[in-house]
């Protein structure tokens, strides 16, 4: 062979020897993803699966991935066990309340921050931005006191105005004000020519063009009303009042241990829709949760 | 309106556009933060009704007599100092693997996301099953491997660990996601170039990759500390604070003193100190910020 042929088969040999290290590189990827996906998905896998087993295969030894038969009693229970399908309207009713709460509210002060001029804004502003920081345990008790004042404890008032007005509403705002910042205002001052009033632009024009910032901040705001707790503990006694999270903690036998079967099949049936959706939606949620985030 | 200037008619504009907000978060954030000072001047019983002003008093009892508040303190800082370093080391990793171009990585990122749109009390509730002691299915698989598992739940040195691993896992997706965005829109020319002068890959990332997601870094590690203060439900429905006072951490301890306790004024006095360690975490981070912010 002459060096130059020689010199070829070394350049081929390493190009092989590289593309099987991509190879190799890439085989190493996907088993540390699937490795560490584990703890992230197998919770849930459990919580189903367990929730269709029966009361004494839950805890036998070796765990069985899958329940021997399929037993839907356990969800059947869970019904009879107290008002679970009142809690879970309570929870979507208060949920889509919040939501449209904060759609209006945020967009009408996130329109404002963004496009008007006005005195003050800056500081009513900042003023807003601070409630980021703020634990909703520091202002709940006297919120508590105030509520109970106007005999609203016990009720879903709370559970429907403080989400609007606390930090979630906030964090809507921010990103409204944010989406206009990034739109150009040559459409709306066009209307504004056109003699449109302020009203007028905000119903017509603006909100029509934020249905993306809109969609995504109602899904943020069902979801933290959905998965609220404090604020239910705190102001519902009431079992017919309890909202999701309160009723799967209820599960409990005499002595205040849980009834395993019990919560995790009532949790399945919390959980499993949401996870439907978000698999669904997935692009979309992921993305309106990191832009709520990502300027803060 | 016939006779207003321009200007004044987008001041009024201005001001109706932002009142329903504004005047609500006056009543039901405003308001109650001033009130809680008030109430942390005062004996407060929640179930008698009996208010009583007592000025410092409740301050004095939390610094000189209350020895719980001490390691409730002490909790909060190692739930903090446990968290932060986990939840945002393990986003980074998990961002950097996720930005491979690999197919069907986007399934890897909808699997690592979704407790994140999960209820805490579903999470928690799920993760104290499985964390049970010798019917535990954490123990159960350690079991299959030889190794016998603590309760760890039920033993103190292990419960703080416990919790801190469950939000880790609940929550790093977020930071992950954020991350990954900013690693996306990192210009690679630099990168590029370092590869060909023959750096490692773990030079690029310590050299090039980290100094420029460091605002993000920033960013994230400041919204997980705050995160941490507020830990709530997890304690709640894993360890309600125990055992023997090792998972309290000061959220709990408001909540605890004031709705089990119901002493209301004592708690008051506790969520003013929580008020001031967050300020002091808010201002701490815009100094570190500096002027990073462009409006």
């Amino acid at each position: 062979m002459t060096s130059m042929a020689m010199e070829l088969a070394a350049v081929d040999s390493r190009r092989r020897r590289t593309r099987l290290e991509a190879r190799i590189k890439k085989a190493a990827s996907y088993m540390l993803l699937i490795l560490l996906a584990v703890p992230f998905v197998f919770p849930f896998w459990w919580m189903v699966s367990s929730a269709f087993k029966q009361p004494s295969e839950i805890f036998t030894f070796p765990p069985t991935l899958l329940p021997s038969s399929f037993s839907l009693q356990n969800f059947i229970d869970v019904f009879n066990y107290q008002p679970f399908a009142q809690q879970y309207l309570n929870s979507l009713v208060i949920a889509s309340l919040v939501t449209v709460g904060t759609l209006l509210i945020s967009s009408l002060a996130g329109y404002g921050f963004a496009r008007i001029k006005f005195p003050g804004k800056t500081v009513f502003f900042l003023m807003l931005l601070s409630a980021l920081m703020l634990p909703s345990e520091v202002t709940i008790i006297p919120n508590f006191f105030f509520m109970k004042s106007l005999n609203l404890t016990n009720t879903h008032v709370p559970l429907v105005i403080l989400p609007i007005f606390g930090a979630q509403g906030v964090i809507g705002t921010f990103m409204i004000r944010q989406f206009f910042l990034s739109l150009p205002r040559e459409i709306e001052e066009a209307a504004l020519l056109d003699g449109a009033s302020r009203w007028g632009l905000f119903w017509h024009i603006a909100l029509p063009i934020a249905r993306p910032v809109l969609g995504g901040l109602s899904i943020l705001s069902f979801l933290y009303s959905w998965n609220l707790f404090l604020e239910p503990l705190v102001f519902i006694d009431d079992v017919n009042m309890y909202t999701l999270p309160l009723a799967l903690r209820n599960y409990n036998d005499v002595y205040g241990a849980p009834l395993w079967h019990l919560q995790l099949a009532a949790t399945t049936l919390a959980v499993v829709p949401v996870l439907i959706v978000y698999v669904i939606g997935q692009r979309q949620i992921i993305d309106s949760f990191a832009s709520s985030g990502v300027k803060g | 309106m016939l006779h207003l200037t321009n200007s004044q008619r987008e001041t009024i504009w201005g001001y109706l556009f932002i009142a329903p907000q504004t005047i609500g978060f006056i009543l039901l954030i405003v308001l109650p933060l001033i009130t809680i000072f008030v109430f942390s001047t005062e004996e407060r019983n929640l179930l008698t009704g009996v208010v009583v002003p007592v000025g410092f008093e409740n301050f004095r009892t939390i610094f000189q007599e209350d020895i719980l508040f001490r390691k409730v303190l002490l909790n909060t800082l190692t739930l903090t100092l446990g968290l932060v370093p986990l939840n945002i080391g393990l986003a980074l990793f998990l961002a950097s693997l996720l930005s491979q171009k690999l197919r069907g990585i986007t399934i890897f990122r909808v699997l690592f996301f979704s407790p994140v749109v999960t209820s805490a009390v579903a999470w928690a509730i799920v993760w104290r099953f499985m964390l049970q002691g010798e019917q535990g299915t954490v123990n159960q698989v350690l079991q299959l491997i030889g190794v016998e598992g603590p309760n760890w739940l039920r033993r103190p040195e292990w419960a703080m660990l416990s919790v801190i691993v469950t939000l880790v896992i609940k929550n790093v997706g977020l930071n992950t996601i954020i991350l990954l965005s900013a690693l996306t829109n990192l210009p690679s020319e630099y990168r590029e170039a370092a590869h060909v002068d023959g750096a490692t890959r773990w030079q690029v990332f310590r050299k090039i990759t980290l100094p420029l997601l460091a605002p993000t870094l920033l960013f994230v590690t400041v919204i997980t500390v705050i995160g941490s203060l507020k830990v709530f439900d997890h304690i709640m429905l894993m360890t309600a604070g125990g055992p023997s006072n090792s998972t309290m951490v000061l959220v709990y301890y408001i909540y605890y003193q004031a709705f089990q306790f119901f002493e209301t004024g004592y708690a008051s006095a506790l969520a003013v100190i929580l008020f001031v360690i967050a300020l002091v975490l808010t201002l701490g981070q815009w100094l570190l910020r500096g002027r990073a912010y462009d409006d």
